[in-house]
């Protein structure tokens, strides 16, 4: 029982300092989108992994940990604003087909990378007050399908790695 | 873990198709712009032509200000108050709708096309 508690808290901080790389790369990629603080949502592979190795509750709490200190590290607070919102959509999404038949692990990342900058590109649009912002969102759109297929394929790797921790 | 299901496949190909189609409307409505509009906290603050070269400087109430140029029909944010300056890193701009967004400052310079201004000389 200890041992396992032990592994669950192990989980998580390598889970953190894996969102703190991965954001750090992603702030080096640049998008061809022209909103400052739009990211291409590498983090979500930390999420995803949470959520099928800790739970639903431990991913979200997980994704509101790693965006305030990735924002105070690298960011600023107006982008942190796009970081919430892709955050927790991407996060909700995910979290309501990860038990469903509908979609496989790699197809929930996918629908996790699509919301996560459907959530950017909609705040980014209340923020700056101009409705042809969304005029971006096939780039974020085309983006968030690769990401979110990579950042599957990634955690599947990852998560038959941990597997022993948490079962 | 389960491979790849049926229904990845629709929705991956769901989205690529809607953003082919879009893709394709805007190459198909692509033009060069006319006209940079200034915005400011949501509002249009000037517009200037872009046919004559220019160094043009929007100031904010708290002592912010972006300053941009317009040279041979580009946009380009060349200084700014703000402390990213990811709107002076962003590249120039001259295809109507493309825009520059300076989100601390809450700036935005957006190229309109010329059928727009065709339709404003006829309204007035
Ligand atoms: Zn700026």
């Amino acid at each position: 029982m200890e041992k396992k508690k032990i592994n669950r808290i192990t989980t998580y901080g390598l889970l953190v300092a894996l969102a703190f790389i991965l954001s750090y790369i992603e702030n080096l990629i640049p998008i061809p989108v022209p909103i400052p603080g739009i990211k291409l949502g590498m983090a979500n592979l930390v999420v995803i992994t949470a959520l099928y190795s800790l739970g639903i509750k431990e991913a979200l709490s997980l994704s509101i940990l790693r965006i305030i200190l990735v924002s105070f590290t690298y960011g600023s607070p107006s982008t942190m604003l796009f970081s919430l919102a892709g955050g927790l959509l991407s996060w909700g999404i995910m979290a309501l087909f990860k038990n469903g038949k509908l979609f496989s692990f790699v197809g929930v990342s996918i629908l996790g990378g699509i919301f996560h900058n459907v959530g950017q590109i909609l705040t980014a649009v209340f923020v700056v007050e101009n409705i042809n912002i969304v005029y971006y969102l096939p780039f974020l759109l085309i983006s968030g399908v690769f990401t979110g297929a990579l950042i599957g394929i990634l955690g599947a790797m990852i998560l038959k790695r941990l597997k022993h921790l948490y079962q | 873990m389960k491979m790849l299901k049926k229904n990845d496949l629709i929705l991956v190909g769901i989205i690529l198709l809607l953003c082919i189609g879009f893709f394709a409307y805007r190459k198909m409505t692509e033009a060069p712009g006319s006209r940079v509009e200034v915005m400011m906290n949501g509002k249009l603050y000037d517009t200037l032509t872009l046919q004559e070269d220019t160094v043009y400087t929007v100031k904010g109430d708290n002592g912010s200000y972006n300053t941009f140029k317009i040279t041979d029909g580009v946009v380009d944010m060349i200084d700014a108050s703000c402390p990213d300056k990811l709107c002076v890193n962003q590249a120039g701009i001259h295809h109507n709708h493309e825009t520059i967004v300076c989100l601390p400052n809450k700036v935005i310079l957006e190229v309109v096309g010329a059928e727009e201004g065709e339709v404003d000389i006829i309204a007035n």
